[in-house]
């Protein structure tokens, strides 16, 4: 089985329409979309729950008031500033702070507080009209986003496996950190997308540095490269120093707004001009088949 | 007065509105604290001189193997599993996956289990080119995954003399929660798309489970759809500003250039959503 990752660094470069126009591209495989506080593949490719599941990833501390002597122990013992005192209402935690570590539980003299799981968001199994995916939502203002990033890789593999599909198509979360750095694990193939501006540069140098940390070949996709074809430019010039091979590029189309304004992925938008961007993804498509099969 | 600059999606225009903000503010003194630590890039606008560079730590647990008895009570009381002990022999630290809570030294029967600083990243602190505007920053290690610590320390060096601007980074988890925090005003950025109203409720959720008041600014106006204005029409929220989608902004923002400088009629612009905020803050 094969497993591809899209991801930016920078965020809004243009993952998830390209992973939306991948899935109906691809033959024989199950989609995934790791972005899992923020998810909107779901928009293009219209799921149909078929299974949904809880995710408890993280404890939370819970405080029996009646318990409370209000000595303040709580608040001296945790490193997350979660527990404070008000005066209209005495000691209390601050759930979206709290990171379920259970030094406050340990320390509380009265033994008024205790760690409690918490459902912190929500794993789906769909099927689409392009084959199987799975999904996700994180509460708002939840924790532990790659712990579910996880779960929802775990969901895709398994339904790979009995569906007998040999790829999974994984749309990442923007950034470098714990949602990313999960969605890279064990992948054939980390796609970065990025844009010709200088902040999509500086972000790629950082993003191809994580991919390579932990090493993944990557490949780069150039979005809009037409925006200012000096940066894309010197985004090639970095991409050939490095021997990162340039997977595509892709001009800026108002056809991938008018797709997405209509929910479809813009490779299978009808619309009555002819769109190079859809064209163009479909020939790196083909193009990234072949790397990945190497 | 701290206001935070967000939203759901990313790469809808969050330095931008933040950057532009900031320079148009004549007279009051700005501080501008970028805590997208993953990828920040307002540094790349502003050319500041960088004053001060300075680790940034968290604590992991250093075992004292003169003291440890293998007895094996810090291991299970760790949610993270951040250690494993091996009787007799060792006990392992996976410093990547502690939190830095401290429990483990307090459960720790022998006193055997003391904590040393791990860096995460660094903070730069400096000036713009023009000596306007304080920029602090956090760069984020490569392969480091949480970035929470590191935001708090860059928010630690938060000056409340100061007009202060915070860049968030994208998203409605933990990272968010921390950047927007404790501030007197949240500005969610969004684009006129599906993506964009999708994210932009989640932000909006985040925001009112926080009880910080924001409203909204639409960049790359006139693309998309007219949801987004309906939306914020039915639940009350205040359009602060759109911002065209113009070829020329989008020509500056890839040349790393804040629009306000080359397009003065802006300024007025922002520094009247400034002033409304203001008001509406009190």
């Amino acid at each position: 089985m094969r497993q591809l990752t899209v991801i930016s660094g920078k965020g809004g470069t243009g993952k998830t329409t390209l992973v939306g126009s991948f899935a109906v591209l691809a033959e024989n495989k199950v989609i995934a979309d790791c972005d899992v506080d923020a998810p909107d593949l779901h928009l293009l490719l219209h799921p149909e729950i078929l299974t949904k599941q809880e995710f408890k990833g993280v404890k939370i501390a819970v405080m029996d008031k009646t318990l409370c002597t209000e000595c303040g122990t709580c608040e001296e013992t945790c490193r997350f500033n979660a527990i404070a005192s008000t005066e209209e209402s005495g000691y209390a935690v601050n759930q979206a702070r709290c990171e379920g570590c259970g030094a406050c539980v340990f320390m509380c003299p009265q033994e008024a507080l205790t760690l409690q799981e918490r459902v912190s968001g929500y794993a789906f199994i769909s099927k689409t009209k392009y084959g199987a995916m799975a999904h996700a939502q994180l509460n708002v203002a939840e924790e532990a986003s790659g712990k579910l990033v996880t779960l929802v890789r775990e969901n895709a593999r398994q339904t790979a496996e009995k569906e007998g599909c040999e790829l999974i198509l994984i749309d990442g979360a923007p950034g470098i950190g714990c949602p990313v750095i999960a969605s890279l694990g064990g992948v054939d193939l980390a796609l970065i997308v990025t844009e010709p501006t200088q902040s999509g540069l500086h972000d790629l140098k950082r993003i191809l540095s994580v991919v390579e940390h932990f090493s993944v070949k990557p490949s780069v996709c150039i979005n809009k490269y037409d925006i200012n074809e000096e940066v894309t430019g010197e985004i090639e010039a970095f991409c050939r120093e490095k021997g990162t091979e340039i997977a595509g590029k892709i001009l800026y189309d108002d056809t991938i707004t008018k797709a997405m304004v209509a929910g479809v992925p813009v490779v299978a938008f009808e619309s009555e001009l002819k769109s190079t961007a859809a064209e163009e993804i479909t020939l790196m498509w083909h193009r990234i088949e072949r790397i990945i099969q190497q | 007065m701290i206001i935070s600059v967000a939203s759901g999606k990313g790469g809808t225009g969050k330095t931008t509105v933040a950057l532009n903000l900031a320079l148009s503010l004549s007279n009051v003194q700005v501080q501008l604290l970028d805590c997208d630590v993953e990828e920040p890039n307002s540094h790349i606008f502003l050319n500041p001189v960088i004053e001060e560079t300075k680790p940034a730590q968290t604590l992991v647990p250093k075992v004292n193997y003169e003291l440890c008895d293998y007895c094996g009570k810090c291991a299970p009381a760790c949610e993270y599993n951040a250690l494993v002990v091996l009787p007799e022999k060792e006990v392992m630290v996976f410093p990547e996956l502690c939190h830095g809570c401290g429990l483990c030294s307090l459960v720790c029967p022998q006193e055997a289990i003391s904590e040393e600083p791990r860096e995460i990243g660094v903070i730069k602190k400096g000036r713009s080119g023009d000596g306007k505007i304080d920029l602090v920053y956090g760069l984020l290690n490569i392969g480091e995954v949480k970035a929470t610590p590191l935001i708090d320390q860059v928010k630690a060096e938060l000056n409340p003399a100061k007009t202060v601007i915070i860049d968030v980074p994208p998203g409605t988890a933990c990272p968010v929660i921390a950047a927007v925090q404790s501030t007197d005003y949240c500005i969610l950025v969004t684009e006129p798309t599906p993506f964009g109203l999708y994210d932009l409720k989640l932000a909006v959720e985040v925001l009112r489970v926080l009880k910080i008041p924001f409203g909204i600014v639409v960049n790359k106006a006139g693309i998309g759809d007219r949801k987004v204005y309906e939306y914020c029409a039915k639940e009350g929220i205040p359009i602060l500003l759109e911002i065209p989608h113009d070829k020329r902004i989008a020509r500056y923002y890839s040349e790393g250039v804040p629009f306000v400088r080359e397009m003065p009629e802006w300024e007025e612009r922002f520094a009247g959503m400034m002033k409304s905020i203001k008001e509406y803050v009190g």
